[in-house]
């Protein structure tokens, strides 16, 4: 990691560096543990051992049957898996799905791919806090629908989606309906794994996504949940890995790790759930809100976009008035500050983030703000550092702009 | 993402900020991107009517609310607009500024910013002394 310590990270929404003790639990299965997790061998049931108890691992996390875990190669598949695979297997009963503005873009295009192909899909607005309303949600719900997606945590503004009283209201609206397992209810939790609690009965979701490089694990691997008895049909075809729901050999290292990844996570909430506190969340926090109410104080015509308190613990995401999101992204990174921003600029499209004006934000708001996530391994003397940096940064493209 | 050339623009632009009595001003504004280009020009005057010829740029400046390449580029019109003629300063075109800046495709429209605000500066000056322009001496 010592690439680490000369850059100083704020992006840990977009990926995490790989914790050292996951990565150490990985490393054989890159050497010697090489073998295929299908094959009858011993070498092979090695391998295959080591994928059951990171599935154990995860269901357990997820408080849920170790069978309804399938391993993907990310949270991108996840997501196209359910889009395609429950219109897929549900397009009998009804072609309506309900979703939100601020989705990840593979749940966006995923969606415009169905509307192509005869489904409807209602995109519900959030309010200017980021939060969508569950009253929306009921008021969207028909006969026909098959499938609500709600994200957990929005990738950008970090708010928190009400999940657990959504998960309320489907179960309730289910009890009305003629057919009574529709419809079902997804949540991509990419996000959220890191600090939320991901208990599936708990949320009541049918259906959630995973991936293993935002929680300190590998890039390449993600995991689905599948409540036994939920209607889709696999994305790839082939093998008859994953009980059929997903072919391809099993890529072993990285589901490893994803299970050392979500372990490490456990012991901290273990902790919590044993009446402690869990320090490591409390750490970010607290960094977190240090760093927005330093930059909200002293620096003039800030804003903070998405809710103060419905907030994920470790994102901030500000806008400046008078100054370029990317402009500004390029003068951290000279400093050797990696942030990201929300106006897409810099990641090839020029439109401006889809989120910030789904939270009613102009385009040159939505242009001038910059998102910054920290994580496990964020100090406290960085966030100085940032400030310090931030500070002249945002001064000096006021001064070239005409603010 | 961006060439090395372009990033030295971007961190030391020379000819950022406003012209006080500034001879014309343009603006321009990306639609796609919501970016926005100032440019303040001064102008060396000539009584003559040759008015493309003997009017030249002694002076130009640009602020901007735009991206690094909208930085970078801009900066780099006024590198060659300066003593220049009006008739010259016309003449530039996008490929013009934005050889051997390697600009990435998507970032070609940020170095039409700077020559918008300049051709429509052009028409600001134009119209102003347009007196000049007719004189028929
Ligand atoms: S993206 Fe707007 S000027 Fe470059």
């Amino acid at each position: 990691m010592s690439k680490i310590k000369e850059q100083i990270y704020f992006d840990y929404a977009a990926t995490t560096p790989i914790d050292p003790r996951v990565k150490r639990v990985m490393e054989p299965y890159l050497d010697d543990k090489f073998a295929n997790a299908s094959s009858v061998h011993s070498m092979g049931q090695d391998s295959a051992n080591a994928v059951l108890k990171a599935r154990d691992t995860i269901a357990g996390f997820l408080n849920c049957k170790a069978n309804e875990v399938v391993f993907t190669s990310g949270a991108t598949e996840c997501n196209n898996t359910v889009f395609k695979g429950v219109s897929e297997a549900m397009k009998e009963y009804g072609n309506h799905i309900i979703t939100t503005k601020i989705e990840h873009p593979c749940v966006l295009e995923s969606c415009k791919y169905l509307e192509k192909r005869g489904f409807k899909v209602t995109y519900l607005p959030v309010g200017s806090n980021g939060v969508v309303k569950v009253s929306d949600v009921e008021k969207a719900l028909t006969k026909k629908t098959i499938l609500v997606s709600i994200m957990y945590v929005n990738n950008e503004v970090g708010t928190i989606q009400p999940i657990a009283d959504i998960g309320k209201l489907i179960k309730s609206f289910r009890s009305l309906s003629s057919v009574p397992r529709f419809p079902i209810f997804h949540t991509d939790a990419a996000q959220a794994v890191n600090y939320l609690d991901c208990d599936v009965d708990k949320l009541g979701v049918d259906l959630m996504s995973l991936s293993g490089h935002k929680i300190y694990g590998p890039k390449g691997v993600g995991a689905l949940y599948i409540r036994k008895g939920t209607l889709i049909e696999p994305l790839m075809h082939g093998g008859r890995q994953e009980d059929g729901m997903r072919a391809g050999t099993l890529n072993t290292p990285g589901i490893v790790g994803m299970g050392s990844a979500i372990q490490e996570i456990k012991k901290t909430t273990l902790r919590q759930a044993q009446g402690g506190e869990n320090q490591e969340n409390k750490r970010i926090k607290f960094l977190r809100d240090e760093l927005i109410n330093k930059i909200l104080k002293t620096i003039p015509n800030s804003k903070l976009n998405g809710d103060k308190k419905l907030r994920v613990a470790n994102n901030v995401n500000v806008s400046f008035k008078g100054v370029e999101g990317e402009s500004l992204l390029m003068l951290l990174d000279g400093e050797g500050i990696a942030v990201s921003t929300g106006s897409a600029c810099a990641s090839g499209s020029i439109k401006p983030s889809h989120v910030l004006m789904a939270l009613g934000r102009g385009p040159l708001e939505s242009h001038g703000s910059i998102r910054i996530t920290i994580g496990r391994f964020t100090k406290e003397s960085d966030i100085k550092k940032l400030l310090a940096v931030l500070l002249k940064a945002v001064k000096r493209l006021r001064e070239i702009s005409f603010f | 993402m961006y060439s090395k050339k372009l990033m030295k623009y971007f961190k030391k632009p020379k000819n950022v900020g406003k012209i006080k009595n500034a001879d014309a001003v343009g603006e321009a504004g990306n639609p796609l991107c919501g970016d926005i280009m100032h440019m303040y020009i001064k102008i060396k005057k000539s009584t003559k009517n040759d008015w493309l010829k003997k009017h030249i740029i002694e002076d130009a400046k640009f602020e901007t609310l735009g991206c690094g390449a909208a930085i970078a580029m801009s900066d780099r019109v006024i590198e060659l607009i300066k003593g220049k003629t009006i008739g010259e300063a016309e003449k530039l075109t996008p490929d013009d500024v934005a050889k051997g800046f390697d600009l990435p495709k998507q970032k070609i429209h940020c170095s039409v910013l700077g020559i918008e605000a300049l051709k429509n500066a052009i028409i600001d000056y134009e119209c102003k002394y347009s007196d000049i322009k007719q004189d028929p001496a």
